[in-house]
């Protein structure tokens, strides 16, 4: 890979470098040593959202291999005006998409899918959850519940759930990570966060049926 | 203010994103309405409750594999 030193690092906010972009740097003049710290730093997140997208454990390892290697070789087109972070995701997110393309024998798949929805505008299931819904499972069962209920959703509305909700993006970077404006954003979270809501109540909700009527 | 109307601003109030006056006014809906109470409260909880539970957990040992796997890709770029 050649290695170009940028002529300016950008500045965060707060005046300081970010330590990714310092690492970026030095990766880029060729010290994979401090790649490996970004690999390490990133690669559960990666995965998570591989595992997210694709809902494959193979296609998941495959992703988080070639996305990290795309960025390697593509950091010297990673432009610094966006965190490093939300650059590999956008890698990331595409390696999924095109994972999951394969897996349906090249039916197209995209984040839009299945976005056209009402289901989840207004909540319908009403019943309060009991005080402490998650002591009624063992930590298992819990992960399977959550697993089942997301699996559920369109990929779109995953995505952007994992992304705001799960990884603490801000819902600019949330657009900027997925080519979706802001509105898109904000409307598909408002409705995972509402269909999950919905799905969870068949688990959580309490038991003794007093829920409002 | 209506039920539909509070659910629009829903994701700007968990986020604790609401001017003062829109605060007041979602405020005053939730102390006549129970529904909203409840859609409010749980879902909030829906989000505390995927932060807090890792569900595709990466175990130690693959994780170690990928690892090695791109660093070694990588230095024979």
């Amino acid at each position: 890979m050649l290695a170009t030193m940028p002529e300016t690092e950008p500045l965060q906010s707060t005046g300081e470098i970010h330590p990714d972009i310092l690492l970026v740097n030095q990766a880029r003049a060729g010290d994979v040593a401090a790649f490996e710290k970004l690999v390490r730093q990133y690669d559960r997140q990666v995965f998570r959202i591989a595992q997210h997208i694709t809902q494959n454990r193979e296609d998941a390892e495959d992703v988080v291999q070639d996305a990290f290697l795309k960025a390697y070789e593509k950091l010297d087109q990673f432009q610094g005006n966006s965190k490093f972070y939300t650059w590999l995701v956008r890698i990331a997110v595409n390696e999924s998409l095109m994972r999951l393309r394969r897996r349906r024998t090249g039916k197209m798949v995209s984040i839009d899918e299945d976005v056209e929805t009402d289901e989840g505008s207004m909540p319908r299931d009403l019943a309060d959850w009991s005080p402490n819904p998650e002591a009624q499972y063992g930590q298992s069962e819990m992960a399977e519940i959550l697993r089942k209920t997301i699996q559920g959703l369109p990929p779109g509305f995953r995505v952007v759930f994992v992304l705001r909700d799960v990884d603490g993006l801000s819902t600019e970077e949330t657009a900027e990570t997925l080519g979706l404006s802001v509105p898109a954003v904000k409307s598909r979270l408002l409705r995972a966060r509402l269909q999950l809501r919905e799905r969870l109540s068949r688990y959580f909700r309490k038991k003794n049926g007093d829920g409002v009527k | 203010m209506t039920c539909t109307e509070f659910i629009a601003q829903l994701d700007d109030l968990l986020d604790n994103n609401v001017a003062a006056p829109l605060r007041a006014d979602l405020e005053e809906h939730l102390r006549g309405c129970e529904h909203c109470v409840i859609t409010l409260n749980t879902t909030r909880k829906t989000i505390e409750i995927y932060r807090s539970h890792e569900i595709y957990e990466l175990p130690g040992e693959l994780r170690d594999r990928l690892q090695k796997a791109i660093l070694a890709k990588c230095r024979k770029c």
